[in-house]
C-alpha cells in the first residue's frame, strides 16, 4: 500500500511508457484509479492539478471504499497523449494525500461501468416502446406514474450512451449519470 | 548582534508556569497557542518571522512567555517569507513563517510560490477566523488552504486542537521530505484557544509520505557504462544537489575531479562545485556562459543531477542537445520527461544516487575515454577563447560590470561570504561574474523570479549567521518593492549590505524591449526614483554613493568596514545589456554576443 510514491514504476523499464511510442502525437484515453486519503480537499487537489497544469477529465468518480483505512478512491477518465498521461500520473502521485496511482488502461484488462439514471415522458405507442427497449438494455424500472418513468441502467458508457439515443425520440426529460467506476480483471 | 532585552524578565514568567504544570499528564495537555509554540521547540526551531494580526494573538501571546524561539517582527508578510526563504537556502534548515489571516496569508502568496517553484523548505503558519465563522465572510477571512493549495507542497486546514500539534509535525516531515517545499498549517482562532493534546513529533507519525531516496542500480550501472565510454560527457547540476544536503555536493566534487568532466550548473545550483574549480564551465542558459551552453548543445553524455530541464535553460526544446544521450537525476518522479525525453531516469535523492555511481564506477575500474576527452576539453577551450563576458569598460562611467568585478575582487576572500540577489540584469551579472566556492551561499529567486526577494533573503540570511558578511546585489527596481524591510534590518541590527546597481531603469524589461519590441521602452525607467543616500539616513543607517569608476573601491570598502546596514547607490551606466543571451525560443548555438547585438536588432525588426 505504501508505494504511492514509492515510483519504482517510474524508472522506465517498470512501465508501460516504453511498450508504446513516448512522442506519439496520438490521444489516448486512460482510465486512472487514484487511491487517497480521504481528507477534506483531497478532490480539491485532484482537480486543481488537471486545471491548473491544463489537463483534460472526461468523467470523476469519488467515493470512500474503506471506512476503517478513511481511503477514497478517485477513479479519472482522461484523454491526452502518452508523454501527457504519463505526465498526470507522476504529479497525482506527488500529491502528498495520494497513495497509489493505477493506470487502468495499460496496466492488464480491466472492467468499466456506469450507473445511469432516465426519466422518460410519453403516452401510447412512445411510452410501450420505451419500456420494451428498457428491458433489452436490461434497464430496470424505478420509478413510474402514468406519464413517465425513471429507468436505472448499469453498463459501459457506450452501453449508456446507446440508451440514450433511443430514448430521445421516446419523450427523454432529464437523464442523471454516476460517471465511470473501474477495476482491474482477476485477482 | 540580537537584542535579548526581556530575557530576565520572563524567566520568571517561565518558572512560574513550569510549576503550575504540575504531573507529567498534564504536561501533555495545553491551549492550542502552547502546542504551537511547543511544537516549534521539538522541531528545533530557533527563529521564525511573522507579523501580529487579530486571528494569532493567542500564538502571539505565547511567544510572548518564552525565550526559546526568536522572533523576527518584519514589516509585510511577503518579507517574511523571503526571510526564511534566505534563512533556509543558508542553512539547510526549514524556515517558519508566523502570519494572521486573509490578508496576512494573502501578502504571504508571492514567497510561498516563490519557495515552490525554488523547492525552499518552508512552514508556514497562518491564523484562521474561529472555526464557527469559517465560511461567513468574517473580518479578516480568505479561504487560505484554498487560496495556497496550488502554491504549497501540501497544506492542512486544522478543525480540533487534539489535531495541532500533529499536523505541524507532520508539515515538518513533508517540508523538508524528499524535494522540498513550501507548507501550510492554517489554525483557527478558536483552535488556539481550546485545550487538547499535545504529542511529540516521534509519536506524530508521517502518515505514508516517505520518497524514495535510492536510485534504480540498474539504471545508475547504465549509466556508469555510458560514462566509461562517452567522448563528449557534461554535467549539468542545479539546486537540487544543495538541496540534497553537504554529502551530495562532497560527493559531486568527487566524481567531477575523479572522471575529469567539465561540469556547469543553473542558476539555483551555483556554488555546488567550486567556480575555481578546474571543470568549471560556469553557468549555463539564457544568460549562462558561451562555453557551457555549447557544451549542452554538443556533449554526447549529458548527466543531469538535481535540474529540472526549465525552459530558461533549454532554449527551444526540438533543439536542445540533440547528439546527446541524457541521465536525470532527481527526487521527484515528475521532472523526468516533464519537458526534455531522458534515456536514463534515476529517481532518487542526489547523494544517494551519486555514492551508488561512485561506487560503482570505481569498482568497474575508473575507466573513463581519455582520447575523447581531451579532444573535448580542447574544444571547450576554443569554445573559451570567446571571452563571452567580456565588455568596454569606462573611465566615466560605472559599468555595472566593473562593479560586480570589483565588489567579487574584494569581497572572494571571505570564506564568510552569503550574495542575495534580486531579480533582473543585476542578477545574471551577479551569476557570470561572482564566484561561488561553497554550496548555500547564493540566495537568488530563480523559478518564480520574484523581484522584492534580495533584501528581506539578506535578513534571513544574516539572522541565521549573524557574523558573516551578506550583500544583497540589486537593481533599484527591484529592490524598492521591498525597501521598508530596512525597518526590519535595523531592528534586529543585521548588517545587510544593499549594492544597487542603479541604472534608473528596468533593465531586463528594457533590454528586450531594445531587441525585440523596436526600442519603444514602455514603462521601463522611473522618473521618480528616492535618493537612496537620505533614503538610508531615514531608516538609521549607512548610504553611500558612487558614479566614478575611480572611486568604486574605496566605497565598496566603506560599505565593508561599516559595522551595520547599509545602502550603496552605485549609479551604474543606463543603457547597458545582459550578454551573452539565448533569445528566447532560440537554440542553446544560437547565442547572441555582445558584438552580434547589433546586427540582431536589425533582424528583429523583420520577425
Amino acid at each position: 500500500m505504501a508505494a504511492a510514491l514509492n515510483i519504482q514504476k517510474g524508472t522506465s523499464k517498470h512501465s508501460a511508457y516504453d511498450l508504446r511510442d513516448p512522442n506519439s502525437d496520438v490521444i489516448e484515453r486512460h482510465t486512472l484509479a487514484v487511491i487517497v486519503d480521504n481528507e477534506p480537499g483531497v478532490l480539491a487537489r485532484v482537480i486543481g492539478l488537471f486545471s491548473g497544469r491544463g489537463y483534460n477529465i472526461d468523467s470523476l468518480t469519488v467515493a470512500e471504499v474503506d471506512h476503517t483505512g478513511h481511503t477514497s478512491r478517485i477513479t479519472i477518465v482522461t484523454v491526452g497523449t502518452p508523454a501527457v498521461i504519463e505526465q498526470i500520473k507522476a504529479q497525482l502521485g506527488r500529491i502528498v494525500p495520494v497513495h497509489e496511482v493505477h493506470d487502468l488502461t495499460v496496466e492488464g484488462p480491466s472492467v468499466e461501468r456506469e450507473l445511469a439514471l432516465f426519466k422518460v415522458a410519453g403516452a401510447g405507442e412512445k411510452r410501450v416502446e420505451a419500456l420494451r427497449l428498457a428491458d433489452i438494455f436490461r434497464a430496470n424500472v424505478v420509478d413510474s406514474t402514468l406519464e413517465s418513468f425513471v429507468f436505472e441502467i448499469t453498463g459501459t458508457p457506450q452501453k449508456v450512451d446507446a440508451f440514450a439515443e433511443l430514448m430521445r425520440p421516446l419523450g427523454l426529460v432529464e437523464m442523471a449519470r454516476t460517471g465511470i467506476a473501474a477495476l482491474s480483471r482477476g485477482a | 548582534m540580537r537584542p535579548r532585552l526581556d530575557r530576565g524578565f520572563f524567566y520568571a514568567l517561565r518558572m512560574h508556569g513550569r510549576t503550575a504544570e504540575g504531573t507529567e499528564r498534564q504536561m501533555t495537555q495545553m491551549t492550542g497557542a502552547k502546542m504551537v509554540v511547543q511544537a516549534l521547540k521539538d522541531q528545533g526551531v530557533e527563529v521564525i518571522f511573522g507579523y501580529p494580526g487579530g486571528a494569532v494573538l493567542p500564538i502571539y501571546d505565547e511567544l510572548f512567555m518564552q525565550n526559546d524561539i526568536q522572533h523576527i517582527l518584519v514589516r509585510h508578510e511577503q518579507g517574511a517569507v523571503h526571510m526564511a526563504e534566505g534563512y533556509a537556502r543558508s542553512t539547510g534548515k526549514p524556515g517558519v513563517v508566523l502570519v494572521t489571516s486573509g490578508p496576512g496569508a494573502t501578502n504571504a502568496v508571492t514567497g510561498i510560490t516563490d519557495a515552490l517553484m525554488d523547492s525552499i523548505p518552508l512552514v508556514v503558519l497562518t491564523g484562521q477566523v474561529p472555526t464557527f465563522m469559517v465560511g461567513n465572510d468574517a473580518f479578516q477571512e480568505a479561504d487560505t488552504v484554498g487560496i495556497t493549495r496550488p502554491c504549497t507542497k501540501h497544506n492542512w486546514l486544522v478543525k480540533e486542537t487534539d489535531r495541532l500539534a500533529q499536523t505541524i509535525h507532520q508539515a515538518f516531515h513533508v517540508a523538508t521530505s524528499g524535494r522540498p517545499g513550501p507548507v501550510l498549517v492554517d489554525i483557527p482562532k478558536d483552535v488556539q484557544f481550546a485545550t487538547g493534546t499535545y504529542v511529540a513529533p516521534r509519536e506524530a507519525g508521517n502518515a505514508h509520505y516517505n520518497p524514495q531516496v535510492k536510485g534504480d542500480r540498474e539504471m545508475i550501472t547504465r549509466l556508469v557504462e555510458a560514462m566509461e565510454t562517452a567522448e563528449r560527457p557534461l554535467f549539468y547540476t542545479g539546486g537540487g544537489v544543495i538541496n540534497s544536503g553537504d554529502a551530495a555536493t562532497q560527493l559531486l566534487r568527487e566524481l567531477v575531479e575523479a572522471t575529469g568532466f567539465p561540469i556547469t550548473s543553473t542558476l539555483m545550483g551555483l556554488g555546488a562545485y567550486p567556480a575555481s574549480g578546474k571543470n568549471w564551465l560556469g553557468m549555463l542558459g539564457m544568460h549562462g556562459l558561451y562555453e557551457a551552453n555549447l557544451a549542452m548543445h554538443d556533449c554526447d553524455l549529458m548527466i543531469n543531477i538535481g535540474a529540472r530541464f526549465d525552459d530558461r535553460i533549454t532554449g527551444r526544446v526540438a533543439d536542445f542537445s540533440p547528439g546527446s544521450r541524457k541521465a536525470h537525476i532527481d527526487i521527484d518522479p515528475s521532472s523526468i520527461n516533464k519537458t526534455i525525453r531522458v534515456d536514463m531516469p534515476i529517481i532518487g535523492d542526489v547523494a544517494h544516487v551519486l555514492e551508488d555511481m561512485l561506487r560503482i564506477w570505481k569498482s568497474r575500474g575508473r575507466k573513463v575515454n581519455r582520447e575523447g576527452l581531451a579532444r573535448w576539453w580542447a574544444q571547450i577551450a576554443e569554445w573559451k577563447k570567446v571571452e563571452c563576458l567580456r565588455y568596454r569598460n569606462s573611465d566615466t562611467v560605472i559599468k555595472p560590470q566593473y562593479a560586480l568585478e570589483r565588489l567579487e575582487a574584494l569581497t572572494k576572500h571571505r570564506a564568510d561570504r552569503y550574495i542575495c540577489t534580486e531579480v533582473g540584469q543585476h542578477q545574471m551579472w551577479a551569476a557570470q561574474f561572482l564566484g561561488f566556492e561553497a554550496p548555500n551561499r547564493w540566495m537568488t529567486s530563480g523559478g518564480l523570479g520574484t523581484m522584492g526577494y534580495g533584501l528581506p533573503a539578506s535578513i534571513g540570511v544574516q539572522i541565521a549567521h549573524p557574523e558573516a558578511l551578506v550583500i544583497n546585489v540589486a537593481g533599484e527596481g527591484s529592490w524598492l518593492m521591498n525597501m521598508q524591510e530596512m525597518g526590519t534590518a535595523i531592528q534586529y541590527r543585521t548588517p545587510v549590505k544593499q549594492f544597487i546597481l542603479n541604472n534608473e531603469r528596468l533593465g531586463m524589461v528594457r533590454q528586450w524591449q531594445s531587441l525585440l519590441h523596436g526600442n519603444r521602452y514602455s514603462h521601463s525607467w522611473s522618473e521618480a526614483l528616492p535618493d537612496f543616500v537620505k533614503l538610508a539616513e531615514a531608516f538609521g543607517c549607512k548610504g553611500i554613493r558612487c558614479s566614478d569608476p575611480a572611486d568604486l573601491d574605496d566605497a565598496i570598502a566603506e560599505m565593508l568596514t561599516y559595522d551595520g546596514p547599509a545602502i550603496f547607490d552605485c549609479l551604474v551606466e543606463k543603457h547597458e545589456d545582459c550578454f551573452p543571451m539565448i533569445p528566447s525560443g532560440r537554440a542553446h548555438n544560437d547565442m547572441l554576443l555582445a558584438a552580434d547585438a547589433e546586427a540582431f536588432r536589425e533582424g528583429a525588426a523583420l520577425v
